[in-house]
């Protein structure tokens, strides 16, 4: 299938000098859940921002729907809703107004019943009539997408949508995303909240520096990239770990009460079962023993460190 | 066409209007009783008609055009300066909508805006003097001429400013001086040489003329000229705002 978005060698150099983003390609597929991560100032609002047509790319091109967005950007517009990272709406104007105004901006007819189910969704519904300064700031940030979901957008950005967000209101948040992409919404949410990405993201896309350095599936790159750990705890704590065991690398923790082992998941022999048996031969003996898998977060982390050395 | 989206815009810039009646149509209908009691009454009374008309008639359609200029530029210039100083900008930048329909939505409420301002001092002034009104089609003219003239100098302004104060400056230091140096008050045609040539250059004083003369069928200078002016003036005001969103300036990055 067509992928919904498409950005080809998309650049963007700003006025003082900034390259934000470096030709950045990136194929976004209808449907999916896509989370952009990267740490602060690595272009993901910029990337974002100029998909939208809210800052002018220096070179490159980008289709959404089939359409360019800068020849054909009535049509591409008319199909994106924007959530912007940061919270900006009409102090003075109800909540009713501000998100039929949206919906007007973006050439739709008024649909009361439309809006209504809308507000109720995002749990404003009570404060349809309240100004938006009456507000607080989970809620304001409710507005801004209800603003952006107002004209019924097949693609939605939310630039960090939970950036400040009580774990309640990010739960529900997550509820409404997943809803919303049942409904045949395609997302694209930037987070610096790793979990979120794990639980919620088809793909995510790793960009940094203005590059991309990453974009793979979510359980792909948790399998590929993820470590693991296998520790096991001793009956007798040991001071040194023995040299018959140091081909394994082990890691002695807990004052020598546990062993750890890492491993690659991706490793065809894992070299669990040798060092069971060696451990045997040698008379040490365990009481329990335990996997654990990496995070996306250190996996995230891991990618940026590792991109990081070669460029200094 | 985004027939929608220029409504939806023109008439969210409306609702601000309604929501600041207050300001809106008090502050004006309250100046122009100011005027007519200080120049009006007080020194109207031992004026003589200019022209073959009364003082007090005679200031109507500078009284007008001093509200009409000074509050379309100020209408105009809020309303776009706004959503670029609280962010909310983004959303007009992220919309299906051109350049033209952006201006259609903004200026047009602007000018409306300023048109009514614009009737309801005329309304006001019926109160103390009578007016009449030569050419009602010219007077509707320039009046809707003006102002979008001026609200479309003002959408410029609201671009450029990076600052509130900027937003008062041009009004306060430029348009104000040259209204009332521009004959809202007097016929240029009572200065004496140099003075009433230098007045020429001003632009205000066509605008001033020209209106007058649909109301008393005289002016300081032809009405062709006036209407010419003041056209010219539009297409120099259209074109630095077709400028403006060709490169984006001040708008996007
Ligand atoms: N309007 C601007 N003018 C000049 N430089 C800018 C502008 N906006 C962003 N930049 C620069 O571009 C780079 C990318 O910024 P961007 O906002 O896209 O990062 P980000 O990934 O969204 O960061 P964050 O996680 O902090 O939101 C940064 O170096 C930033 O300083
Ligand atoms: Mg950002």
């Amino acid at each position: 299938m067509q992928p919904i978005i498409s950005i080809s060698n998309l650049s963007k150099t700003y006025d003082g000098g900034v390259r934000a983003l470096n030709s950045v390609s990136l194929d976004i597929e209808q449907g999916e859940i896509f989370a952009l991560l990267g740490p602060n100032g690595a272009g993901k609002t910029t990337l974002i921002s100029a998909v939208c047509g809210i800052v002018t790319p220096t070179s490159g091109t980008v289709l959404a729907g089939g359409h360019d967005i800068i020849r054909g950007y009535k049509k591409a517009r008319a199909m994106i809703g924007l959530v912007p990272q940061e919270i900006s709406t009409d102090a003075f104007e109800t909540v009713w107004a501000t998100v039929n105004f949206s919906r007007g901006l973006f050439g739709k007819a008024g649909d009361r019943a439309y809006i209504e189910q809308l507000l109720r969704d995002l749990a404003l519904w009570d404060k349809k009539d309240a100004k938006i300064m009456e507000l607080s700031g989970g809620m304001k940030r409710r507005v801004m997408i209800a603003k952006a979901l107002s004209h019924e957008p097949e693609i939605l950005f939310l630039d960090e949508p939970t950036a400040g967000v009580d774990v309640e209101l990010r739960r529900s948040m997550w509820n409404l995303v997943r809803g919303l992409r049942e409904r045949g919404v395609t997302i694209i949410l930037t987070t610096h909240y790793i979990e979120e990405a794990e639980e919620m993201a088809d793909r995510v896309g790793v960009i940094r520096g203005g590059e991309i350095i990453v974009v793979e599936e979510t359980e792909a790159i948790m399998r590929k990239l993820g470590k693991r750990q296998l520790t096991l705890t001793l009956t007798e704590a040991m001071e040194t770990v023995p040299d018959a065991l140091a081909e394994w690398h082990l890691e002695l923790a807990d004052e020598g009460h546990r062993l750890v082992y890492s491993f690659d998941a991706n490793d065809e022999s894992t070299g669990i079962p040798s060092l069971l048996r060696r451990m045997g031969d040698l008379g040490i003996g365990f009481a329990d023993l335990d996997t654990s898998k990496s995070s996306l977060e250190d996996i995230f982390v891991g990618l940026v460190n590792a991109q990081q050395e070669p460029a200094a | 066409m985004n027939i929608r989206g220029v409504w939806a815009l023109y008439s969210f810039e409306m609702q601000r209007t309604w929501r600041t009646l207050w300001q809106s149509v008090v502050t004006p209908v309250i100046t122009t009783v100011l005027y007519f009691v200080v120049f009006g009454s007080a020194i109207g009374s031992r004026m003589e008609d200019i022209g073959g008309v009364d003082y007090g008639a005679f200031i109507v359609p500078g009284l007008m055009m001093l509200s009409l200029l000074t509050q379309s530029i100020s209408n105009a210039s809020f309303g776009i300066y706004f959503p670029k100083f609280s962010g909310t900008v983004y959303e007009m930048l992220s919309a299906p909508m051109s350049p033209i329909e952006l201006v259609l939505g903004y200026v047009g409420a602007a000018a409306t805006k300023s048109i009514l301002l614009g009737l309801i001092i005329l309304a006001t002034a019926n109160l103390f003097v009578d007016v009449r009104i030569e050419y009602p089609l010219v007077m509707i003219l320039f009046l809707v001429l003006t102002a979008l003239t001026f609200s479309l100098f003002g959408f410029i302004i609201g671009i450029w400013a990076d600052g509130f104060e900027q937003l008062s400056f041009i009004p306060m230091l430029v348009v104000t001086p040259l209204t009332f140096l521009g004959g809202a008050f007097y016929s240029i045609n009572m200065l004496p040489d140099p003075w009433r040539s230098i007045s020429l250059f001003n632009p205000v004083v066509y605008l001033v003329s020209g209106f007058r003369w649909s109301f008393y069928g005289e002016g300081d200078v032809s009405i062709g000229l006036s209407l010419g002016i003041t056209a010219a003036f539009l297409i120099a005001c259209l074109a630095v705002v077709i400028w403006i969103f060709r490169t984006g300036y001040r708008l996007k990055e």
